[in-house]
């Protein structure tokens, strides 16, 4: 995790919040190292992670885990972690003519229904163990990137049904967190990544937008960090609170500077 | 890039993103050398792999793209276990030519290739590769193992700048492996017959493989899209490159090479239409690709008519589930063909993507602005300058021309920013 995003968003790992749903978006940069940096701190908050990586194996998320101070392999171990690794098994799974339903059981329909095998497998992976003992904190739902399964077929109305039972279950009856990427496709009309994204944005209580500088490509500055806190249970009460920050990612940390402020400016 | 120099042998087999890798806890902070414990990277000595070399940023196994110039604005090479998307330019010249580099480093690095294509039967595509360039010390390598072929000295000797002549031909960055970690090649002489034959290749040539019946049912994927991916999921386990097959013990890359993917040719009517019916063929193949060369020991070079598809979200779509992109731009046909700005160029290349593997940051070059063309036997990609303004009177329009190209050079590369204006910095 980064510490300077923690100060940022008034989060540390000992005083996590629960119940919310936390949107990550991207608009033509890449926004994965959102996802690292929630991966490592709810490790490190000791909560019990699902992972639902689509888009990249589990040796790099474990990689960049080390640099930022967790292990994925011991986690997963010893049960704090479970990772459901959508590369290595798709390929089995979608030749697979029968048999065992499993979680990626929309690779192999011709025009895929719904996600309930998915969220099926993410619901037994987060429900309380019953032998008594808290072992962790509360359940955290992490799905990297949710934007892909349009590209697998899956229409945008089943996503958001998927992400509407999902938040039922970890944030509301089991008071975790979800935290989803999607990408911002901006002017490329995608309409389906349109009501996906617009349809989380109604229903986060977080939302960090990255995207590039108005003014192209920079080596000192990456990007630009939008924050927005929203209440969506309460429609009148306060403004949504809103703040931008410019960021620059180095080896294992990322720096977050007012915007104007980078020190390679100053 | 300054690259200092890491031990090349004994990093092969650790530093890959293979299977092999994923079954033992490998990290990047493992001691590289020879292993006592028994894990199944290929027993107790590593033997690192002809023609490829470890990333210094993240000792990701990395191969030749057959360009050592695109290999330096990718960050070293193509990582193995990826996809190289080459976004084709108007009227198809230049994207076989690169498509070719890469199958011809294959050959020369003693990589088994698999060729795939709808259009050119991968027999008559491996007969069109480019010879190699081969300079003293490499001829008397190759010499040694293959055969005397004959092919012309073609560096002159220098009489002016003879200093220069001791200089090596190509930037030695990184380790130097077993073989040599990229070539140049010959564009106009066709590779000799006998490194062709020596070599190991699979073809796909779709007409042929077309007429035998599924015998799975098509789930969403066009019929040639399935056939192609069940040919690659056979090779890569009967040949051994994911390491499953106890009895294969392949310490090989293999090198996949798909041509005009997306194109009318493979069945899929994405190019012709906007709204098609079976618009998730070609992402949920290349999810399924993806997925076959993550967990396996090669690299794929796609090519794709992008200019093509009429649905700009598809673009998108692809563009995210592929991990290296590179656009073509060539200037035939276009007014960009008399622009004074261009004159010495052929086509303008983009950079779009480079993928961040196993790290936060990715080594993105600075040069935004790149153009290609193609001299009587090389292949070069330059830095693009504007031409020094150094006429005594200005005229105003000559000036706005060349802001006007400027504009035009792209905006920045997608993956760290895009923007509205054009002022990197």
């Amino acid at each position: 995790m980064f510490p300077e995003l923690n100060n940022l968003l008034n989060i540390t790992p000992d005083r996590a919040e629960q119940g919310k749903l936390t949107l990550l978006c991207d608009a033509k940069t890449d926004g994965s190292f959102l996802v690292h940096h929630f991966l490592s701190f709810y490790l490190k908050a000791n909560c019990k992670v699902c992972f639902v990586a689509l888009i990249q194996s589990f040796s790099h998320y474990n990689i960049v885990g080390q640099k930022l101070g967790v292990s994925l392999t011991l986690a997963r171990e010893r049960g704090q972690l479970v990772f459901l690794e959508g590369l290595k098994s798709s390929a089995d799974v979608f030749f697979q003519a029968h048999g065992e339903p499993h979680p990626l059981q929309f690779l192999r329909e011709a025009s895929p229904g719904n996600l309930q095998p998915l969220f099926e497998f993410v619901r037994e992976a987060l429900k309380p163990v019953d032998n008594g003992e808290a072992a962790w904190r509360c359940p955290v739902l992490l799905v990297d990137d949710l934007g892909l399964l349009l590209s697998l077929g899956v229409g945008a109305v089943a996503v958001l049904d998927f992400v509407h039972y999902c938040r039922a279950t970890v944030c509301w009856e089991l008071k975790g967190n979800m935290v989803v990427l999607v990408h911002d496709s901006g002017d490329a009309e995608d309409e389906e990544n349109d009501i996906l994204l617009h349809g989380l944005s109604h229903q986060s209580h977080l939302i960090l937008r990255t995207e590039g500088l108005a003014t192209g490509f920079c080596r000192d500055v990456h990007g630009q960090l939008r924050i927005l806190w929203r209440r969506p249970s309460q429609p009148t009460a306060q403004r949504d609170r809103s703040l931008t920050y410019q960021y620059k990612i180095q080896d294992k940390n990322v720096s977050f500077f007012a915007k104007g402020m980078s020190p390679a400016v100053l | 890039m300054a690259v200092a120099a890491t031990c090349g042998t004994g990093a092969g087999s650790s530093a890959c993103m293979a299977s092999a890798a994923s079954k033992s806890n490998v990290t990047s902070f493992q001691r590289r050398g020879p292993r006592a414990s028994g894990t199944d990277s290929g027993g107790p000595r590593l033997v690192s792999i002809a023609g490829t070399r470890p990333s210094v940023r993240n000792g990701q196994l990395l191969v030749s793209s057959g360009l050592p110039a695109l290999d330096q604005l990718l960050g070293g090479g193509l990582a193995v276990g990826t996809v190289l998307l080459i976004e084709e330019d108007k009227y198809n010249i230049y994207s076989p030519l690169l498509f070719k580099y890469f199958l011809a480093e294959g050959i020369i690095s003693g990589h088994t290739l698999l060729v795939a294509s709808a259009k050119e039967d991968p027999a008559d595509i491996l007969q069109e590769l480019p010879a190699p360039l081969l300079d003293d010390n490499y001829k008397k390598e190759l010499d040694e193992d293959v055969y005397n072929h004959k092919t012309p000295e073609s560096n002159a000797k220098m009489k002016i700048a003879w200093r220069y002549q001791l200089l090596p031909k190509m930037e030695q960055i990184g380790p130097v492996s077993s073989s040599r970690f990229g070539h140049y090649y010959d564009a106009s002489k066709r590779i000799p017959q006998e490194l062709i034959e020596t070599s190991k290749w699979h073809g796909f040539f779709l007409p042929k493989k077309i007429s035998s019946p599924l015998k799975v049912e098509p789930r969403s994927l066009t019929h040639g899209y399935l056939k192609l991916l069940q040919f690659i999921q056979n090779i890569i386990y009967e040949e051994g490159f994911d390491g499953s097959n106890p009895q294969k013990k392949q310490k090989n890359i293999l090198r996949i090479g798909i041509q005009n993917l997306g194109s009318p040719l493979w069945g899929d009517n994405i190019c012709c239409t906007e709204n098609c019916d079976n618009s998730h063929s070609l992402t949920k193949f290349l999810y399924l690709l993806r997925g076959l060369l993550r967990t396996s020991l090669s690299a794929c070079i796609i090519t794709m008519p992008t200019h093509l598809i009429q649905n700009k979200a598809v673009i998108a779509r692809v563009t995210n589930l592929s991990d290296t992109v590179v656009g073509l731009e060539s200037f035939i046909g276009s007014e960009k063909e008399t622009n004074p700005l261009y004159k010495d160029y052929h086509g303008l290349i983009h950079i779009r993507q480079i993928p961040r593997l196993n790290n936060l940051i990715c080594d993105e070059s600075d040069v935004k602005d790149l153009a290609f063309k193609l001299k009587k036997k090389l292949f070069t990609i330059e830095r693009l300058h504007l031409p020094p303004d150094l006429s005594d009177t200005v005229s105003r329009s000559s000036k706005q021309d060349l802001a006007e190209s400027a504009k035009r050079l792209g905006p920045g590369c997608g993956m760290m920013a895009g923007g509205k204006k054009h002022l990197d910095f």
